[in-house]
């Protein structure tokens, strides 16, 4: 009976971060459009509902019912299964992430290496959709895709590692409750771990294929990428599992450099405020500046993305992985690990 | 049956008949899929062990760097698997015969494994439950292990470097970038401005 109490309890808790994600995640592709017509000053989406704020599921109706296309020479299990796991491991990252003090599905003492291990699987729906359309641009995007995203994956682990040094935990709980100290904001992470705080930010948006590093579907080169032949469901899975992967990299730079859920000003009138408020709000903000980048900075060129991969990111972030530790180690920033 | 033997035999059950599938598969691109689902669940069973690190460490090193470059090969190479089973039952009696050799060598030395009391009593690190996994290898491998892992991270990097000395051709006739040289042009160097050109007589 207890077992079947627990169960019960995983799946309401499970059922209440999707349908809570999955609204956020509505509005905040309505948002990134908006942000995005607002710098070209054009009015983005303004006809559906009031100021256009039902936009997003006028889309979604608009994908499940029309006819998912097949191509003739597609690897029909493949081409499927496809959009299906691009869309379950954006899903399944947020299944550890905390949104106020003890807020999580699953309280993983590996939370940061569970979402690093999810993050790369990321990948195979990329490769797989691109592989099965049997089709020349959808596999050019798929090899550009599966380069991309492994060599970011070292910077992202290196930067990772100077946060996890600093916290002493891979909980993603303890991470957050280690940035608590009486400076407020300013005790944050992102301050002491500065060069880091901008290499993961950047290293985020090349991880989850965003514009400037959007080579993957490049529509000026490679027509949608690996998402040329998809239609329908399919396609709005794909949509969905990259926009849900934006938001769970803007959740977890707001984990590890942002403070999650801890209020900036740590006195009396804001910390009553609650944590998932703070928590929303700091991730709203990474995406204003996800959606920023998107409306201002150009695309950059293929062997640009490789140079600024290996040769920039990962010596300054393996540097100052020997940098922390050392610091950490030899002065009394370090405390008793 | 508890929740943990019932993940147990799920995840088993997967992996034994993903495992199959790989050398079933008619398709090499399925193989090195059903590859990454044995690989997954074999995190899963680490999981279910307690080994929480090592399974999360197996998920992003052998599914999402090492089996994404499987994949990559498999799907650029353009295997013609039917032409490759030709010969099939033509080399099957001498396949039986090396398998039957290999398993029975497996057995004697498996059967006749010993390990010297000395060994045992001085090899072993109790294990502290009061620590998570990874603060757990931590220590150990940084104290205790320390040479054996740095031996073997030598070992990767001797194979790393040998990779790219293996592939590494110099050819002096490409033009190649020097980002910082392009970085440091100014438009005074770059552009070359003619003021005094008649006009309608071109250049």
């Amino acid at each position: 009976m207890d077992l079947f109490l627990s169960l019960l309890l995983i799946l309401a808790k499970s059922l209440a971060v999707l349908v809570g994600l999955l609204i956020f995640v509505a509005y905040y592709l309505y948002a990134d459009r908006k942000i995005w017509a607002a710098v070209q000053l054009r009015r983005g989406p303004n006809v559906v509902g009031p100021w256009g704020l039902l936009q997003s599921f006028a889309d979604m109706v608009k994908f499940v019912l029309k006819e998912p296309v097949i191509p003739a020479g597609a690897n029909k299990g493949v081409f499927l299964l496809a959009p299906f796991v691009s869309g379950m491991l954006a899903l399944a990252a947020w299944a550890v992430i905390p949104v106020n003090d003890g807020w999580a599905v699953a309280n993983l003492n590996v939370g940061v290496l569970y979402i690093f291990a999810i993050s790369s699987l990321g990948v195979y729906g990329i490769i797989m959709g691109g592989w099965a359309s049997n089709s020349k641009y959808p596999f050019l995007s798929a090899l550009r895709s599966a380069a991309q995203m492994v060599s970011y994956e070292v910077s992202i682990g290196f930067v990772i590692i100077t946060v996890l040094l600093c916290a002493g935990s891979l909980n993603l709980g303890d991470i957050v409750r280690a940035q608590d100290t009486a400076y407020g904001a300013l005790g944050w992470y992102w301050l002491p771990l500065f060069p880091m705080f901008i290499i993961f930010f950047i290293s985020a948006l090349a991880e989850t294929n965003r514009p400037p590093f959007d080579l993957v579907e490049a529509e000026s080169e490679l027509v949608a990428g690996f998402m040329v032949e998809y239609s329908s469901a399919p396609y709005m899975l794909f949509m969905l599992g990259e926009y849900v992967a934006i938001v769970g990299m803007c959740a977890l730079t707001t984990i590890l450099f942002l403070g999650g859920w801890l209020s900036p000003i740590p006195f009396a009138p804001f910390t009553a405020v609650p944590g998932l408020v703070w928590f929303v709000f700091k991730v709203s903000l990474v995406f204003f500046m996800f959606a920023m980048v998107k409306a201002f900075v150009p695309r950059y060129r293929y062997d640009q993305l490789m140079r600024l991969g290996w040769k920039v990111f990962l010596p300054i972030s393996l540097f100052m992985v020997v940098l922390v530790a050392s610091v950490l180690e030899f002065t009394s920033l370090g405390g008793v690990h | 049956m508890t929740m943990a033997a019932a993940f147990f035999y799920l995840f088993s059950t997967v992996m034994i008949a993903s495992a199959f599938m790989v050398i079933a598969a008619r398709n090499p691109v399925h193989s090195v899929l059903f590859l990454i689902l044995a690989f997954v669940n074999a995190s899963g069973l680490f999981i279910l062990l307690g080994a929480e690190f090592l399974a999360m460490i197996l998920v992003v090193v052998y599914v999402g760097a090492v089996a994404v470059l499987f994949l990559f090969v498999v799907m650029m190479l353009d295997v013609d698997f039917a032409e490759l089973k030709q010969g099939f039952l033509q080399y099957l009696p001498v396949g039986v015969l090396i398998g039957a050799v290999v398993l029975l060598e497996l057995v004697l030395v498996v059967g006749g494994w010993q390990t010297a009391p000395a060994a045992l009593a001085t090899g072993g690190v109790p294990i502290n439950l009061a620590l998570s996994n990874t603060a757990q290898l931590g220590n150990v491998i940084y104290t205790k292990y320390v040479f054996l892992f740095e031996a073997s991270s030598l070992v990767l990097l001797t194979a790393m470097i040998g990779a790219i000395v293996l592939t590494l051709r110099h050819k002096p006739d490409v033009k190649r970038q020097d980002i910082a040289a392009q970085n440091a042009r100014t438009p005074a160097d770059a552009v070359d401005m003619k003021t005094n050109v008649p006009s309608r007589a071109g250049i």
